[in-house]
Parts: C-alpha cells; sequence; structure tokens
C-alpha cells in the first residue's frame, strides 16, 4: 500500500504534478518568509522605520520642470505627481514625435532612389546600436553648450535658442477661447457621423463622395470661423530679452528637449523598421490588383497598403512605444525630473523609505505599460482581419 | 546572341542601374541632387571634423596635448577639429577603469581569450568545436580568477574595474548566466502546472513592464536589506543580479517564441517512443526551438550591452560612467563631442557586429531544414 502511493507520487503524472507544485510554492513561501524576516530585522538593526506615513511629510526640495505648481513645503505625495506628470508628459511627446520620425524613415528606407534609401539605413544602424543613454546625454551636452543667452539663435523671429533652453511665445487664453476648443470637439464628432453616413449611402447608392477634403474642411474651418466671432480670444506673449535674461514667454528646459530628442530619434529608428517590414509584407499582388482596377497610387497606398500594413505594425509598435516609456525613466542622468528623479530619487534619499517608495515607482510603470498594452490591444483588434482570415 | 551584344549589355549594366535607382524619373533625379549636397555637407564636415581638421596626439605646432588648453582649436580661431588627445590620455581608464596598470596584461588575456571562448558557440561548422566547446565552459572560471586574483595573482577589487571592462563583465556574463535562467522561465511559463506557470508569467511580466533602472535601484539599495550580515555583495555584483534578472525575462519571452514553433506533433511522437518530459524537453524540443529563436535571442543580447551603460546611474564607472569622469576632470573638460563620439563608437561596434551576426544567422536558418 505505501509502497503503491510513492509509485504513484513519481510515475502518475497527475500525482506528480501536485508534488512539485506542492514543493515549489512551499520552497517559495519560504523564502519570501526568510527574506521578509531579514529584512524586518535589518531594517529594525538599522532604526529605518516603515510604512507610507511618509507621503504627507513635506518633500523639502523644488522641482524645476512641473505642470502643476509645486513648492518645497508641498508633500512627497504631490512630488510623485509631479514627477508622473513629466514621466507621462516626455513619454506621450516621445511618442508622438518617435513615431512621425519611424513613418517618414521607414517610408524612405523603401523609396526608389538609391542614395535616400541609404541615407535612411545609415540613420537608422547608427542610432538604433548605440545605447539611449549615451543619445541622451550626448544631445543634452548639444544643449547645455549652445550659445549664452546673450548671443541666442533666434529662430522664426520669437524663438530664441540658448544654453538655458528654448525661448518661446507664450499662448495667453482669453475668455471665450474654451468655446473654440468645443467648436474643434463638435466638429470631429460630426465628421465622425457624416463619414459613416456617407459610407453608408456610398455603399447603398455606389456614388462616391470626397469624405476626406468634406471632413478635413469641416474640421479646419469650424474653429477658425469660431475664434473669429469669439473675438480672437488667443495672443501670443513673445519673449523678450532684458538684462540677463528673458522676460515673458516660456522655456522648454533644455533637460527636457535632450530627453526629447535622445528617446524619440533612438525609437524611430526601431519604428521605421517596423514599418518597413509591414509595408513589405503586403505582398506584391495586391498592389497590381488594385493597378488593374484602376486605382490611383495614392487610393492604393491609403485603401489598400496602409490597411494591411498597419495588421503587421501594430504589434512591434507597442512594445517600441512601451520601451520608450521605460526608457523616459533615464531622465535621472541628466536631471529631467521624471518619475525616478524627483520621487524615486531625492525622495528615497531625503526618508530612507527605499522598498515602499521602489515598490510604488515600479507599480506605477507597471500600470503604465499595462495601460499602453491595454489600449493597443483594443486599436490592433480594430485593424485585424475581421471574420475567417 | 552575338559576343558584341554580350558585351553591350554588361556595358549597359552600370548605366542601368544608375538609371532605374537615381534617375528614373526627374522626381527621382531631384532627390539625387538633394541627396548629393546632403552627402556632401554632412560627410565634409563630418571627415574633417574626425580625421583631416582633427589632433591626435600632436596639435598643429607638433606640441604633444596634454590638456585641452593645447588642442589646436583652443589656439587658433578658426580651428574646429576634433581633439582626440583626451582618448589617448585615457586610454588605459577606458579599457581597464582603475585597475592597476601593472596588472592590466590580465585583463588583455582575458579581452583576447574572450573571441576564442564564443566562437564556438557561434558557429557549428569550424574545426575542432568540441574543444572551443570545452574551452567555452572553462573561461569563465578562468577569466574570474586572472580578473579577480588568487593564488599567485594578487587580489583586485571590483571597485577598481571599470571602462570596457565594465561593460563588456556586465554583458558577457549577464547573457551567460540570464540563458539558463531563461530557458527554465521560458518552459515554465508553458508548463501543464498552473502554479509553475504563473509564477513564471508574474516574474516575466513584471520584469518587463518596469526599467532596468528601477532594477537596479532596487538591487543597489534593497538587496543588503534583504541578506543576513556579513554577506554584503559589491557595487558590481548587486548590478549584475539586476541585470542577469532583466535579460533572462526578456530573453525567456524569445525562447517561447521558439518553443511555439515546434510542432505539437514532435512532442507526440517523442511521446509515444516513451521519452520522459525531460528528455522529449532536452534531445527533440529544445535543439530545434533554440535554434529558431537565436535571431530574437541575439536581438536581446543587443539590447541588454547597450542597458549595460545605465549603470552609471547606480555609480559604476562603465565606458558612459569613466567618459564622464573625464569630462569631469578640469584638464579636459568641454571634449563631449570627442568623448560621447568615442564611447558610441565602441557600442556601435560591438551592436553592429551582434545585429549582423543575427541576420547572418537568420539567412542561414532560411536555407537550412530544421
Amino acid at each position: 500500500m505505501q509502497a503503491n502511493f510513492l509509485r504513484r507520487l513519481i510515475f502518475d503524472e497527475k500525482s506528480r504534478s501536485l508534488l512539485i507544485q506542492t514543493l515549489v510554492i512551499g520552497l517559495f513561501a519560504s523564502l519570501i518568509y526568510l527574506i521578509a524576516q531579514q529584512t524586518a530585522y535589518n531594517l529594525e538593526k538599522r532604526g529605518i522605520s516603515s510604512g507610507f506615513d511618509f507621503l504627507h511629510v513635506a518633500a523639502g526640495y523644488d522641482i524645476s520642470i512641473r505642470l502643476i505648481p509645486f513648492t518645497s513645503e508641498d508633500t512627497h505625495l504631490r512630488a510623485y505627481f509631479v514627477g508622473l506628470l513629466n514621466t507621462l508628459m516626455i513619454a506621450v511627446c516621445g511618442c508622438f514625435l518617435a513615431t512621425i520620425i519611424g513613418f517618414l524613415v521607414g517610408v524612405i528606407r523603401l523609396s526608389s532612389n538609391w542614395l535616400f534609401r541609404n541615407i535612411a539605413y545609415v540613420y537608422v544602424e547608427f542610432t538604433r546600436n548605440v545605447p539611449v543613454l549615451v543619445q541622451i546625454i550626448l544631445y543634452y551636452s548639444i544643449l547645455l553648450h549652445l550659445p549664452k543667452i546673450k548671443q541666442a539663435i533666434v529662430l522664426f523671429d520669437n524663438f530664441y535658442l540658448t544654453n538655458r533652453g528654448l525661448y518661446s511665445p507664450q499662448p495667453i487664453f482669453k475668455d471665450g477661447f474654451s468655446i473654440v476648443i468645443w467648436s474643434l470637439v463638435i466638429a470631429i464628432a460630426i465628421s465622425f457621423f457624416l463619414k459613416r453616413f456617407l459610407k453608408n449611402k456610398q455603399e447603398s447608392t455606389g456614388k462616391q463622395y470626397p469624405i476626406f477634403l468634406i471632413n478635413s474642411a469641416i474640421i479646419i474651418f469650424t474653429p477658425i470661423i469660431f475664434y473669429y466671432i469669439m473675438g480672437m480670444p488667443l495672443e501670443f506673449d513673445s519673449p523678450v530679452l532684458k538684462g540677463f535674461n528673458f522676460k515673458g514667454g516660456m522655456v522648454i528646459r533644455p533637460e527636457f528637449l535632450g530627453m526629447l530628442f535622445g528617446l524619440s530619434i533612438y525609437t524611430a529608428a526601431f519604428i521605421s523598421e517596423t514599418v518597413r517590414s509591414g509595408i513589405i509584407s503586403v505582398s506584391k499582388g495586391q498592389r497590381e490588383a488594385s493597378q488593374a482596377l484602376g486605382l490611383k497610387s495614392n487610393l492604393i497606398m491609403r485603401l489598400i497598403i496602409i490597411p494591411q500594413a498597419l495588421r503587421v505594425i501594430i504589434p512591434p509598435l507597442t512594445s517600441q512605444y512601451l520601451n520608450l516609456t521605460k526608457n523616459s525613466s533615464l531622465g535621472i542622468a541628466i536631471g529631467y525630473a521624471d518619475l525616478v528623479h524627483g520621487f524615486g530619487g531625492i525622495s528615497l534619499n531625503q526618508t530612507g523609505r527605499a522598498i515602499e517608495i521602489m515598490l510604488i515607482v515600479m507599480l506605477t510603470y507597471l500600470t503604465i505599460s499595462l495601460t499602453i498594452s491595454f489600449f493597443m490591444n483594443i486599436y490592433n483588434k480594430s485593424v485585424q482581419f475581421k471574420g475567417n482570415a | 546572341m552575338s559576343t558584341s551584344a554580350i558585351q553591350n549589355i554588361s556595358h549597359n549594366k552600370y548605366y542601368n542601374w544608375l538609371f532605374r535607382n537615381l534617375f528614373s524619373s526627374w522626381v527621382n533625379t531631384l532627390l539625387t541632387i538633394i541627396a548629393l549636397i546632403f552627402i556632401y555637407q554632412v560627410g565634409s564636415f563630418c571627415l574633417n571634423w574626425a580625421i583631416f581638421a582633427a589632433d591626435f596626439r600632436y596639435n598643429f605646432q607638433g606640441e604633444l596635448i596634454t590638456d585641452r588648453g593645447l588642442c589646436s582649436k583652443n589656439i587658433m580661431p578658426g580651428e574646429y577639429g576634433a581633439c582626440w588627445a583626451i582618448i589617448y590620455a585615457r586610454w588605459d581608464q577606458f579599457m581597464y577603469g582603475l585597475y592597476p596598470i601593472e596588472e592590466a596584461w590580465r585583463v588583455n588575456l582575458v579581452y583576447a581569450l574572450l573571441p576564442l571562448a564564443i566562437i564556438g558557440i557561434l558557429f557549428d561548422k569550424i574545426p575542432f568545436r568540441k574543444y572551443f566547446i570545452y574551452f567555452t565552459f572553462v573561461y569563465p572560471f578562468l577569466a574570474y580568477f586572472m580578473l579577480y586574483g588568487g593564488p599567485g595573482l594578487s587580489v583586485v577589487g571590483t571597485n577598481k574595474w571599470g571602462g570596457l571592462l565594465v561593460t563588456l563583465f556586465l554583458g558577457v556574463t549577464g547573457i551567460g548566466l540570464a540563458f539558463p535562467l531563461s530557458i527554465l522561465l521560458a518552459l515554465g511559463r508553458r508548463s501543464k502546472m498552473p502554479i509553475i506557470k504563473s509564477l513564471c508569467v508574474v516574474f516575466i511580466e513584471f520584469i518587463r513592464g518596469v526599467p532596468l533602472i528601477t532594477l537596479l535601484f532596487t538591487a543597489n539599495v534593497m538587496l543588503p536589506l534583504f541578506l543576513p550580515d556579513g554577506v554584503n555583495p559589491d557595487n558590481l555584483l548587486r548590478a549584475l543580479v539586476a541585470v542577469t534578472l532583466f535579460q533572462s525575462a526578456y530573453m525567456a519571452e524569445a525562447i517561447r517564441g521558439g518553443l511555439q514553433a515546434i510542432p505539437r506533433g514532435q512532442v507526440e511522437a517523442a511521446q509515444s517512443l516513451g521519452l520522459s518530459y525531460w528528455q522529449t524537453t532536452r534531445k527533440i524540443v529544445l535543439p530545434q526551438a533554440l535554434k529558431i529563436a537565436i535571431p530574437p535571442i541575439v536581438n536581446t543580447c543587443i539590447g541588454l550591452f547597450k542597458d549595460t551603460s545605465l549603470v552609471l546611474i547606480i555609480g559604476l564607472f562603465d565606458l558612459l560612467g569613466i567618459g564622464r569622469a573625464a569630462l569631469a576632470d578640469m584638464t579636459w573638460t568641454k571634449l563631449y563631442y570627442e568623448v560621447y563620439v568615442f564611447i558610441s563608437l565602441v557600442f556601435f561596434i560591438f551592436c553592429f557586429g551582434m545585429s549582423r551576426y543575427s541576420l547572418y544567422l537568420e539567412k542561414k536558418l532560411k536555407t537550412d531544414n530544421i
């Protein structure tokens, strides 16, 4: 009987897997227990208290780049939100710029012109084989060694490029500008429904409508008309050199620009490769068939090639967006006040709550990552084959 | 076809190529001209800056450059060329960090033996491959002994290691340690046992969801808290733990892709022959899966090699850290272009080499029957 039981444990698949899993979970639990025990002991020995009460203590440091007001009397919790917003800001701007550059370079890499093709190739190879951190630091150093404020490089009359950042006019929204924004939102909604309506009509009658043109006109002209109706409620406050510094306007810091250039130039190289392989993946027959049907080349691109290429492009594009967001944590190397630099760095040093703070930072990044994958998965589903492929 | 016609065709080959690739339409011709101007401008500037107008060891007056004040561009107003003297002056640090220079031959020996250690893994049709593979397994112990010291060799603490040594150490050791771990993780993720599977999934997705820098911070700050008294890993080892865990999660995903590509029939056939799970895995599944997974694995290795530069943030002096330290020195400050271009070039050589190797493998796999 006893021997039979042991035999079953080793040779019967179900009992064996139960045994293995019990052992694994036991080992894992005891490991966690040992580490927790040891950590508690170490913390006590070093006199480090634990808990999340530090979040409501005054941070005591200043953050130069911020989207919401912050002073050194504000709490660590607020410092967390300032950092989070900065991380999200650089991630969104970086993804946006990287996508534009990436698509452009990806298309150029398929150009029929040999020289253009190879210039793009050299760009891709040189940027993706050099660590993003080296690039960020290099671009940041270049930005820091731009001319001083007195000898600022003037761009388009109102922009001043200096070693302290890019000084640019600041938009000032007066009363009534919100109406212009709302008119834009409504115009987009209208054009969305109009597109559906005209598409249905086209499918039932066969008559073609210039949907794209009509909708662009609606989206562009509605806000412009409302802008003039409301009496032009937008002004720009241009920076003016007074003494040693600029008065008025706003400044985009070199830390932000360095991060933006580094992240987007690096990621764009990878995006361009996914775009290229996506377009190549659409078989030649598709293009030839649409040519045989008499479609114009821009229509072939818009209706045949791009929808099919997107299917291949979206999944790797998602992981590039995730990489960019994670790489935005490198801001600490040049002093860009993101989540890791402010909350994960200075707050950690001041409070000594390493475990709590690293836990919060990691969970935040996990949440951001999962959110991006979630939305990109929804978008991915909408571009995939419908029905039987 | 007559001989003259054939000659005509071969003569026209270049013309046809030029026409097709550069001048097929007037738009294309315009693009070609723009590209030529661009290449001329950028190319001539880069070449002049890096080579023709640059100082190497001596400035234009023939003096040995010992600080940045002696660079031609800091003497003559019109000069703009690079001043590579900083690289010469800091060469030892870039290569070995603060490793005692009279012991540097040990590092050089380890560098020199590295190609021999990996050639057996990279190429499968070299003579005496068996012996190269044996050497691959001996190499880590030999390298550790040579670098760290032991009986007969003076001990050089890891706090003295730096530059390329740290970069390569973290890259190669991280990849080497992560490989077996990642196979286990990938197998675990495809396991039928729910607890093992979920543990692997949580580990992989957690590591892939957070930036490496947070893992490095965690290892740096928290590892000493987790461990009993007396066990206090040094900074390099802490970074190595973080890098290995990070790499194993990414590599596991690459290997899982290979595992998924193996048809079920292979496993079923092996099982019907009476092979156990480990026999099936070791003799049937893994050899095929790893072969398919090598290109993506190499890609994760390129990523890791670049990511080793992050250790500068936790205070290790890798290649980039040494570069920044050189720029912080008052004698050489402001020569940041030279330093960062040099570092970029070193990384580029390694990463580009790896990506070429990955391409070569992909081509080879396409013709091979797996």
